[in-house]
């Protein structure tokens, strides 16, 4: 009893955890399933075919492509304009600053199919072709609030002593900028590139409105989940889980050797 | 740009004011004011919070636009160049170091900024000046408070400015430190020969270290001079109060006598040299006498007798002692002015001086100071050293 009182939060923590990569465990473990049947829903036996060939269903890999293309291009555009937008909100003042701050958010609390579904009114009432421009804009729309977001935090807990100490320092504004400014805030655009990618990556409501004939990854999961799933969309949902991982583990690393050399 | 174009188109260290103010909307932070700073001095600017003092460092370092006069710098024009464009350099309040670079590479900063390649050996120098040398490859938040300081001043040092101006720069260090700090930039300065400009509002402060002082209040110089000078015979009342403690005597001219104005206060008779009044001295005009408390010797009343004649007498009854150590501070209340101030040294100390006890008050007439009666007698007493962040605005 004593020992359950004195481990709870542990307990909890672990219990938690598991919540959250049980699915992760699950998509891992199927990935490996040689499956009776186009559903890959029970565990038959193991095998390592669809590792081998992640390739092998029809337009899964062009898909899963088509995604990483559209996601690094909106993750760019988002960040770029974002951070810019954030350091015109907080850094001046102008006519109508208050109202550009709030309509930043409203994309963050709009329902997504409302959102997808005048997107694309607006598309067809414009003539547009439908594709992976729409699917891009859409992409860095919807982004941009979380981008703006995360830089804006940043910029504003950031002492503005710092960028007078660069120009008392002869740094010239672009070199204040450069120098100061941006490694400063970088943590921020990065957090808020990181959201933008992954929100991108996996959007589906806005996107499959708005992709005309196109076919992202999402989309394609998607659909194929109505006919069958293949045992490659495990894996590559697996390999995208083991990047990610590997990628904060590395941060963590990396982080932990530079604190080690700086005592 | 270079290190040459910087530096050799000013020749000389001196910083002159003209005419020069700030308005924010309608609140003037700085009233149009002339100061020159002479080559090579360490220069204070001493005042309570949001007197306009960093206001007026802030002009000369560029990083605020006058709205009137001009600024030089030595024989030239710099109002309308940029921060990065003046041979200045400013130690801020909260240092400002960079977060994301480390100790070396703040130094190096300014060095790099002008395209100097090898900054390595005058870092090097520079970290050894104060102190650093095994801390270069530190981020700043590693560092203590001690350290920060110093690796803000080496890093505006090492660009051999024509005026170094400090902010406040040991408002965030323990008493301590301070006084440690004071002396080693006393040093530095003295060492290298820039001319420094220091704002504070710590009078003590300003006074060990500075060899010239300007005090400041609502925007205005009060008065400009020597630390001695301020202290010993203060122009205004502020000053008077704001630069340690004063006795401040309502008193009425009553004539004169050889060198000296004769004054009444309540029933008594006092002396003041006339060339140490800076209030209009004729004869039934009102001035306010003051004395410091540490000029003013106590003795008790059975004892009267034995003050030596030629002295400024009163007499009073003590309402409160305390024995601070080396001295021990005595309130008393006069017929002439309540809540007088006087310290003592411990040297001899005359145990009948307690509360309640009947003492007399007495003082070389040449110590005392003959101020403006029309002046606000409690100006400059509300404490300036509190500490309060001085913005900018």
């Amino acid at each position: 009893m004593r020992w359950l009182r004195r481990n709870l939060v542990v307990i909890a923590g672990v219990l938690t955890l598991a919540f959250l990569i049980l699915p992760n465990i699950v998509v891992l473990i199927f990935s490996f399933n040689r499956p009776k049947g186009r559903f890959n829903y029970a565990w038959q036996e193991f095998s390592t075919d669809a590792w081998k060939d992640p390739c092998g269903v029809a337009d899964l890999c062009g898909s899963l492509s088509l995604s990483l293309q559209i996601a690094i291009w909106s993750t760019i555009g988002a960040t770029v304009l974002g951070t810019m937008i954030a350091f015109a909100l907080a850094r001046y003042r102008f006519r109508a600053r208050g109202a550009v701050s709030s309509l930043i958010f409203l994309p963050m609390a709009m329902p997504e199919v409302v959102m997808a579904a005048s997107l694309l009114t607006l598309f067809l009432n414009m003539g547009a072709q439908l594709g992976f421009w729409t699917i891009l804009i859409a992409h860095i729309m919807f982004c941009l609030s979380f981008v703006v977001t995360a830089v804006k935090a940043r910029v504003l807990s950031m002492d503005p002593r710092l960028e007078e100490a660069a120009k008392d320092l002869y740094a010239s504004p672009l070199q204040t900028f450069l120098r100061v400014t941006l490694p400063i805030a970088a943590p921020g655009i990065a957090a808020g590139a990181l959201l933008a990618f992954a929100l991108s990556f996996d959007d589906f409501i806005i996107t499959n409105f708005n992709a005309g004939s196109t076919v992202t990854f999402p989309m394609y999961v998607w659909g194929s989940a109505q006919r069958g799933t293949p045992v490659q969309i495990n894996v590559i949902g697996t390999a995208m889980f083991a990047v990610a991982v590997i990628c904060v583990l590395a941060g963590m690393l990396i982080g932990n050797r530079r604190r080690k050399q700086a005592l | 740009m270079t290190d040459q174009s910087i530096n050799d188109t000013v020749p000389g260290g001196a910083v002159r004011l003209s005419g020069i103010s700030k308005t924010y909307g309608s609140y003037q932070a700085v009233q149009p004011l002339e100061l020159t700073v002479p080559q090579g001095s360490f220069f204070a600017l001493l005042g309570a919070s949001g007197c306009g003092k960093t206001t007026t460092l802030r002009m000369i370092a560029g990083l605020e636009e006058p709205t009137t006069g001009t600024v030089h710098l030595g024989d030239q024009d710099v109002t309308g160049l940029p921060p990065y464009k003046r041979p200045v350099n400013t130690v801020f309040q909260s240092y400002a170091l960079f977060p994301h670079l480390d100790i070396q590479e703040n130094v190096a900063f300014g060095l790099r900024r002008r395209g100097i390649k090898s900054v390595k050996k005058q870092v090097g120098e520079m970290l050894e000046l104060v102190q650093l040398t095994e801390h270069a490859q530190k981020k700043p938040h590693q560092l203590s408070g001690g350290q920060q300081q110093r690796v803000a001043v080496a890093r505006a040092l090492i660009n051999h400015p024509k005026v170094l101006l400090l902010d406040e720069p040991l408002g965030a260090l323990d008493l301590k430190l301070r006084r440690q700090m004071q002396l080693e930039l006393k040093r530095i300065q003295t060492e290298v020969g820039i001319t420094f400009v220091h704002v504070t509002h710590d009078q003590e402060e300003a006074m060990t270290m500075a060899d010239q002082v300007a005090v400041m209040n609502a925007g205005a110089v009060e008065q400009l001079g020597a630390p001695t000078e301020l202290y010993e015979n203060p122009g205004t009342t502020f000053v008077a109060n704001f630069l340690g403690t004063s006795n401040l005597i309502e008193a009425e001219i009553t004539g004169s006598s050889g060198d000296d104005l004769v004054l009444k206060a309540g029933d008594g008779k006092l002396a003041l040299p006339t060339t140490r009044c800076r209030a209009a001295t004729a004869t039934g005009g009102k001035l306010l006498l003051g004395i410091r408390p540490e000029k003013i010797t106590l003795t008790h009343a059975d004892d009267a007798g034995t003050v030596p004649d030629g002295r400024n007498r009163i007499t009073g009854r003590i309402t409160a002692t305390s024995f601070i150590g080396v001295s021990t501070q005595y309130v008393i209340d006069s017929p002439v002015a309540d809540g007088l101030e006087v310290y003592a040294q411990n040297i001899e100390r005359d145990t009948r001086l307690a509360p309640g006890a009947e003492v007399v008050l007495h003082w070389n007439p040449a110590h005392g100071f003959g101020l403006d009666a029309a002046q606000d007698i409690d100006a400059g007493l509300t404490d300036g050293s509190d500490g309060a962040d001085e913005g900018a605005a």
